[in-house]
């Protein structure tokens, strides 16, 4: 008789410790999904930026999810610099027509992908590097007008973030 | 090797396992522990699900650990975020109102299990020696209970918080002479504020932690005696136990899904009915709620704040309802533990449990009239209680003989 | 036992705080009530439209921002016009001036006054509380708002009501600073509602109950999951609890 209700009571033992190792590990999820940036950041995670007080050659750093973001009005020499280079000389190969949407508008992510400093270039006064760009002063890593890696211990191009053109001087980032 | 002096010093060295187990158990014998008080530790097979509040009040804890270090994330602790912060969880953090709700209800049930549990030690007399300073950790661990809770009530910053704050630090000015001088102190300003919140933010930290710590403590010191049972006798074989895993484990599950059944109850569909409608106000120090009263669990102590119409006399007699009852071990004259053979002392003791709850009913009334007669015949019973029924029934009543476990277990079945 | 003291604790608690207040507060069906119970969207929209056009005058709602009205069922391009009704105050610019720019989704609802003494100095020194937290901030929350949008009657008799202040019967010793703010038709309802005041009324509170506790629905649902999932573990743990226990006299 206790023989064959062995099987039976294995299994709501089992069953019971089965559910409560369920129930225990989706406790788990509201805590760790609670980690996430809250709803009020995600709202906040796209900028509108009006680029028409921007002249020829000049820039603007905006904030978007809290991160500097390098807008640059470049001139003409500028995007003929980024322009006339084989892609052989690059370490991180790409074409500056794949990074900007509109010729002399740049548009890229203003933290070096090396260890996370704010590159020098912005404002007049700031050195540009060897390339024109930008220089990174924390571990001297040079990028050009197109925010691409020239020179330096970075690994990659500055990156571009997802942006739109609203109209011809307005853009949205994010 | 095989002989000298040191062999019977060290032979704990050796692990009864082999392998890893082995090699981890013979240098930190940390399994070897586990197993012999949680594993194999014997139980008086007797205990009755008043036994299980022990580990549903540590469920409780670890919960509530738990929620608050979430919470923590998100939280601000400072006079102008506070509130925003508590309100953003509630909004915009992912699950922010889930975990919150949970912290604030499970204090609620923290609460309840300990009250019930330190019923069950009255009733059963589980303070009796040899178990004093399991009894009196514990009842040290119940007051760091009322000091973390009321530093977090302070916490969301509400109307509640700040007055309730306001009303109970003022308490340490009724100290004679230098009372003012030790509450600015102890606030970092003249009034609770800025300063306040970021002081009681890391204190309820630390005590949280300190109740963590006194658990341990209140387990060794539980472990060296075993647990006491409906009888008051200890047991007198292994027969009359059983081992902690699995029956103590399934039975103390059992009870606490129940207990939280009724948790999730609340927590789903009332969150807010153990709470207080001006917490959802935020705290402005120029205006009082019409009538503030604490979170209901510090109820009966308010009771007696209040039934005293001194203002030192108050606080000392509302500090004193606690820590006299830690002097019951030694109070109570009696040779048998349990009120099941004490025909005297059981009614007292029953009649302590209501009078808890009648304290906690005046608590939350205003200190008027018929209220303040009622407080104060309460907190008369209160110390009658301890410091002369505990000590007078002992010689007045003849107990009868205590069953053994078994006797006890047949005649329940009878 | 525990059941008993846990049904003692609940009644206690029930009673505690709602002992003492003289006025009878009635009781009204509220579409969010009980185990199932949702925000009626409709109604709630409707009460948008009333809080908007009526008690924003001088009601702020600080913890609410327009890009929670999609909770509400409204578009994303509805809930953005919404917004650019309002002029959002920001800066500092470049040149270090605040500025004044239409409101976008991420904006909190716009404040009527600037701070609180310009609300107290435009209000005879009555501060008109932020009502975001409304529902949950008063004592039995939907039904009291309700009855006090309600309860503007004429005064007793012998009853002088004092310059500046208004008669209601529901208000804690029933004089209140704010004027009676609905009236029948007040408002025009988009989808052809009538706007009777019983209607306005419970409109308003639905969106104001709503706005206290956007979580309640989510919180309602879980809830069933969450208990049925402890049932059926407490049936399973209980009939393994009697068999481990089975060989044990006890």
């Amino acid at each position: 008789m206790s023989d064959s209700k062995k099987p039976r009571r294995d299994f709501i033992k089992l069953s019971a410790m089965t559910l409560g190792g369920v129930g225990a590990a989706s406790l788990l999820i509201p805590f760790i999904s609670s980690m996430n940036p809250g709803k009020d950041t995600l709202a906040l995670a796209s900028t509108e930026i009006d680029l028409s007080p921007l002249e020829e050659g000049q820039s603007l750093t905006v904030i978007w999810r809290g991160k500097p973001v390098f807008i640059k009005h470049r001139t003409k020499s500028e995007i003929d610099s980024a322009r006339n280079i084989s892609l052989e000389e690059l370490p991180d190969a790409e074409e500056d027509s794949a990074r900007v949407q509109k010729d002399n508008w740049l548009v890229v992510l203003g933290v070096c992908t090396h260890l996370g400093c704010v590159p020098l270039g912005q404002k007049a006064s700031d050195t540009k590097g060897d390339y024109g760009g930008w220089f990174c002063p924390c571990h001297g890593s040079h990028y050009d007008t197109s925010g691409r890696i020239r020179k330096g211990p970075a690994p990659t191009n500055l990156p571009v973030p997802p942006y739109v053109f609203l109209t011809d001087n307005r853009i949205k980032i994010g | 090797m095989s002989s000298n002096e040191l062999q019977g010093y060290k032979k704990t060295l050796n692990s009864p396992y082999t392998g890893i187990k082995g090699w981890i158990d013979s240098r930190l014998p940390l399994i070897r522990m586990m197993e012999a008080e949680y594993l194999k530790f014997p139980v008086p097979k007797s205990l009755n699900y008043f036994w299980s509040f022990g580990g549903i009040a540590m469920f409780c804890l670890i919960g509530l650990i738990l929620t608050g270090i979430f919470l923590g994330f998100h939280y601000k602790p400072s006079a102008d975020d506070a509130f925003d912060s508590v309100e953003r969880i509630m909004r915009d953090v992912s699950f922010g109102w889930l975990i919150r709700y949970l912290h604030a209800n499970l204090v609620s049930f923290f609460f309840i299990a300990t009250f019930i549990h330190i019923f069950r030690a009255l009733y059963f007399g589980s303070y009796k020696a040899p178990r004093e300073l399991v009894y009196i950790f514990g009842l040290t661990m119940f007051m760091l209970m009322m000091a973390t809770a009321f530093l977090g009530y302070t916490l969301p910053w509400g109307q509640m918080s700040y007055w309730g704050a306001t009303v109970i630090t003022n308490l340490f000015s009724a100290i004679p002479v230098v009372g003012d001088a030790i509450l600015t102190l102890l606030l970092g300003d003249f009034t609770v504020g800025d300063s306040a919140v970021n002081r009681f933010y890391v204190l309820h930290w630390l005590l949280a932690f300190a109740i963590v710590g006194l658990v341990v403590f209140h387990v060794i010191t539980l472990h060296m005696t075993g647990s006491n049972n409906p009888t008051g006798t200890e047991p007198q074989s292994w027969d009359e136990t059983v081992s902690f895993h699995p029956y103590v484990t399934i039975k103390d599950l059992n009870a606490t899904i129940f207990f939280f059944i009724i948790l999730a109850f609340i927590l789903f569909y009332y969150p807010n009915i153990l709470g207080h409608s001006d917490n959802y106000i935020k705290a402005n120090p120029m205006v009082t709620p019409a009538h503030i009263v604490p979170e209901w669990y510090f109820l009966p102590f308010y009771a007696i704040l209040r039934a005293i119409p001194d203002k030192l006399g108050g606080v000392i007699a509302m500090f004193s309802s606690i820590l006299a009852l830690g002097l019951l071990p030694w109070l109570d004259t009696s040779k048998v533990r349990s009120c099941l053979f004490r025909p005297i002392w059981r009614y007292c003791v029953l009649l302590f449990a209501v009078n808890f709850l009648v304290l906690m009913y005046v608590g939350g009334k205003p200190a008027e009239g018929l209220y303040v007669l009622i407080s104060r015949i309460g907190t008369a019973y209160w110390f009658l209680f301890i410091f002369v029924l505990a000590p007078l029934v002992g010689f007045l009543e003849t107990p009868r003989q205590p069953l053994t476990i078994t006797n006890y277990l047949q005649s329940k079945k009878a | 036992m525990r059941k008993a003291l846990l049904a003692i604790f609940l009644l206690f608690s029930f009673n505690l705080y709602g002992a003492g207040a003289k006025i009878d507060i009635p009781k009204y069906d509220w579409s969010w009530k009980g185990f199932f119970g949702t925000y009626d969207r409709a109604s709630a929209q409707r009460g948008l439209k009333v809080y908007r056009e009526v008690c924003a005058g001088c009601h702020s709602m600080n913890y609410l921002s327009y890009r929670n009205l999609a909770d509400l069922g409204f578009s994303e391009d509805h809930i953005k016009a919404i917004a650019a009704e309002h002029l959002v105050l920001d800066g500092p610019n470049d040149e270090g001036e605040m500025f004044e720019r239409d409101g976008i989704p991420s904006d909190q609802f716009v404040n009527p006054y600037l701070n609180e003494n310009a609300a107290r100095a435009a209000n005879n020194g009555a501060y008109p509380p932020d009502l975001s937290l409304i529902v949950k901030a008063r004592p039995k929350g939907a039904d009291y708002i309700k009855a006090l949008l309600l309860g503007y009657v004429d005064p007793p008799e012998n009853m002088k009501v004092p310059k500046g202040q208004h008669y209601n019967k529901f208000m804690a010793g029933n004089l209140i600073a704010m004027t009676s703010p609905l009236s029948d038709g007040l408002v025009d309802y988009d989808d052809g509602t009538e706007s009777t005041m019983d209607q306005m009324t419970t409109d308003v509170t639905t969106f104001l109950a709503w706005a206290a506790e956007p979580s309640l629905e989510d919180r309602k649902r879980m809830g069933l999951k969450v208990i049925l999932f402890l049932l059926v573990l407490f049936v399973l743990a209980y009939i393994s609890k009697q068999q481990i226990w089975r060989n044990i006299k006890h």
